[in-house]
This record gives C-alpha cells, sequence and structure tokens, in this order.
C-alpha cells in the first residue's frame, strides 16, 4: 500500500519536475532573436514558429556541426516535445481548451531548436572565418 | 551475466560523472557547489569499486549485492548533503545557515535512526525486498526534500538559473529512482525494473554537466515563470 502510494506520488513527481526542467531550458533561449541568416534558412518570420516546425529545425541542427556541447540540451527538449505532442492528442480527445496550451509550449520547444540551430551557425561561420585568415 | 549494453551504461555513468567534475572545474564551480562535486567524484570512485566487485566475485554474488546496497545508500546520504548546500544558496542572503546545518543534521540522525531500526527488526532476514524498501524510502526522503526546496526556490523569488536548474534536476532524478523503487516493491519480478536504474541514474551526472557547462553563474530566470500554465515570453 505505501509503495503503491509512493509509486503514485513520485511519478507524478517526476512528470511536474521534468515539466519545469524542460521550461527552465526554454526560459533560457525565450528573448533571443535570431539573425538574418537563421531567418532565412529556416523561414522563421517575427519569431512565429508552431510546434509542428520542429521536426524541420530539428533536421536543420543536425546538418549543422555541433557547438559547444548544446546535443544534450537539444535531446531533453526533444523527449519533452514528444511528451507534448501525446498532451495534444489526449486535450484534443477530452479537454480541448488545453489544447491550446500544449501547441503553444511545443512552439516554444521549436523556438528552443532554433536558437540552437543560429548558435551552431553562427559559430561555424566563425570558425570558417578564422580558418580562411589563417589561410590568408 | 552482464552483456555489452551494461558495460556501455557502466562507461557512460562514468564519463557522465567525471565530466561533471572537469566541466565545474572549468566554469568555475568547484568550491562554490563543492557537495555536488563531492558526491560525483563518490559515485565515479564506486563505479570503479563496483566493477572491480563484479570482476572478483561476480554479479550475482552476495557480495556484488551487498556492495551495490550500502553504496548506493552512501550515495544517497551524500545526496542529502547537496540538497543542504543548495538549500544553504537559497537562503544564503538570510543568514541562516547555522539552522538549516542543525535541521539537516537532526534530519540525517533520524533518517539513520529509522534505518538502523529498519535494520535491527530485519536482521533475521535481511532480504533483497527489504533493501529495495530502504532505498526506496531513502529516495522518497530525498523527493520530499527537494520538494520542499522547491517551494523555497518559488517563495524567495530565486533568479539564479543554474541552482534552479540543479535544484530541477535533482527533483526529476529523485522522483525516478523513488517511482522505479517502489515498482520494484510492488512487482519484484517485472524486468523493467531492473533496466530503469542505470538509465535514471545517468540522468543527474548529464543534466548537471549541461547546467555547468552551458548556464553561467550569472544568468537569471524567473522561478515562477515556470510553473505559470501561460507561456514563457518571446
Amino acid at each position: 500500500m505505501i509503495a503503491a502510494a509512493i509509486f503514485v506520488f513520485a511519478s507524478l513527481a517526476l512528470l511536474q519536475f521534468f515539466f519545469w526542467y524542460c521550461r527552465a531550458l526554454i526560459a533560457a533561449t525565450s528573448r533571443v532573436e535570431l539573425s538574418d541568416a537563421t531567418r532565412e534558412v529556416t523561414g522563421i518570420e517575427n519569431r512565429h514558429v508552431s510546434g509542428d516546425d520542429f521536426e524541420k529545425l530539428s533536421q536543420l541542427v543536425h546538418l549543422c556541426p555541433e557547438a559547444g556541447g548544446d546535443a544534450m540540451g537539444l535531446r531533453f527538449i526533444g523527449m519533452y516535445h514528444s511528451f507534448l505532442g501525446l498532451l495534444r492528442i489526449g486535450f484534443h480527445a477530452f479537454a480541448p481548451n488545453a489544447e491550446g496550451w500544449a501547441e503553444r509550449e511545443r512552439a516554444s520547444c521549436s523556438y528552443f531548436t532554433a536558437v540552437t540551430l543560429d548558435a551552431r551557425i553562427a559559430r561555424n561561420r566563425l570558425l570558417l572565418e578564422e580558418q580562411g585568415s589563417n589561410q590568408g | 551475466m552482464l552483456g555489452p549494453a551494461d558495460y556501455t551504461m557502466w562507461l557512460l555513468g562514468f564519463i557522465l560523472e567525471v565530466s561533471v567534475i572537469v566541466c565545474s572545474l572549468f566554469r568555475r564551480g568547484l568550491l562554490r557547489y563543492f557537495t555536488l562535486n563531492l558526491y560525483m567524484l563518490a559515485a565515479a570512485s564506486i563505479t570503479v569499486g563496483q566493477f572491480v566487485v563484479i570482476h572478483r566475485f561476480g554479479f550475482s554474488s552476495t557480495e556484488y549485492f551487498y556492495f551495490y546496497y550500502y553504496s548506493d545508500t552512501l550515495l544517497t546520504i551524500l545526496l542529502y548533503f547537496c540538497v543542504i548546500q543548495l538549500y544553504q544558496q537559497v537562503f544564503e542572503e538570510m543568514g541562516v545557515s547555522n539552522q538549516i546545518r542543525g535541521a539537516s543534521l537532526l534530519l540525517l540522525s533520524g533518517t539513520a535512526w529509522v534505518s538502523f531500526m529498519m535494520v535491527r527488526q530485519n536482521q533475521t532476514h535481511l532480504t533483497g525486498r527489504f533493501v529495495v524498501e530502504l532505498s526506496q524510502n531513502l529516495y522518497f526522503v530525498g523527493l520530499i526534500l527537494t520538494y520542499v526546496l522547491w517551494g523555497a526556490v518559488m517563495k524567495m523569488r530565486e533568479t539564479r538559473s543554474r541552482l534552479i536548474q540543479f535544484v530541477l534536476a535533482l527533483g526529476v532524478y529523485f522522483s525516478a529512482y523513488s517511482a522505479t523503487y517502489a515498482l520494484r516493491n510492488l512487482f519484484p519480478h517485472l524486468e523493467l525494473t531492473k533496466i530503469l536504474p542505470p538509465l535514471v541514474g545517468t540522468w543527474l551526472p548529464l543534466a548537471w554537466t549541461y547546467t555547468f557547462w552551458k548556464v553561467p553563474e550569472e544568468a537569471r530566470l524567473a522561478a515562477a515563470s515556470l510553473v505559470t500554465p501561460s507561456t514563457l515570453t518571446r
């Protein structure tokens, strides 16, 4: 009986903590402006991204070489995005009012990925410039 | 018998535990988060110790069984010290370090006493089920402590991103372990409960490495914005 109660409480706490943890990661990028180059590549205008853009942005990020150990954050947010996808399906069936919230969260995940892509592009450009100046 | 997947998880765990210390050293967090680093050092040493014990006595040996669970208990107690240090950081401006130290010593003594009583009552049958139950309880106490700490973070309007991420990662870790052990207690023969612990074990070093490496000490974030259902400001 005690084990069952602990299991239920701990599972709910796990969901909550994971949810807040991912939001803390996203919050760090939520005010970052994207560069023109990234806007051009991704087609993002005026910070409007949809949750469905996540896959496309993830593919673009993986095409760009890693910068400063950002892969871990991407993996966490990828998990969070998948979890929100499941929640959205559940909300669609049982609580349509909350569906919009899940979609906004998914959009935040997409924006996080776009900011990561932006950082990777910037870093790789810098490396190329350094390489060019060294050769010159 | 252990397979390649087990050894890979093991090696991964060890590398991640060491990487926390290396990253904190590079990002100048070694002294500020001393107990977190001490915990990771102990965890890495125990990972090596487990490997040596398995190599010498075998995976199914009684020696390994006791080494695993006692070292796990020791690590959980060390993790309590990490929680206490995070409490001290949250309350550092209030100057209540002595009270926090006193309360934590009381809690630690209480946990040790309860554990001792449990061991004394069960000394004739120190079975696997008992040690699983003990671990489940220790992790659950850790979860409650982290929950209260998170409440304090909210109440004190804490804004340090690093500190917030350390606390939340710890919350995920304690709740995942607590749920896993409770599940193991409920269904002792469920295969999933044997696969989950090593996976969960990689979470904390992974999350803390990321935090040390990517989040500067000066970064700020409003903790309250994380719990409100509205979207994060963009």
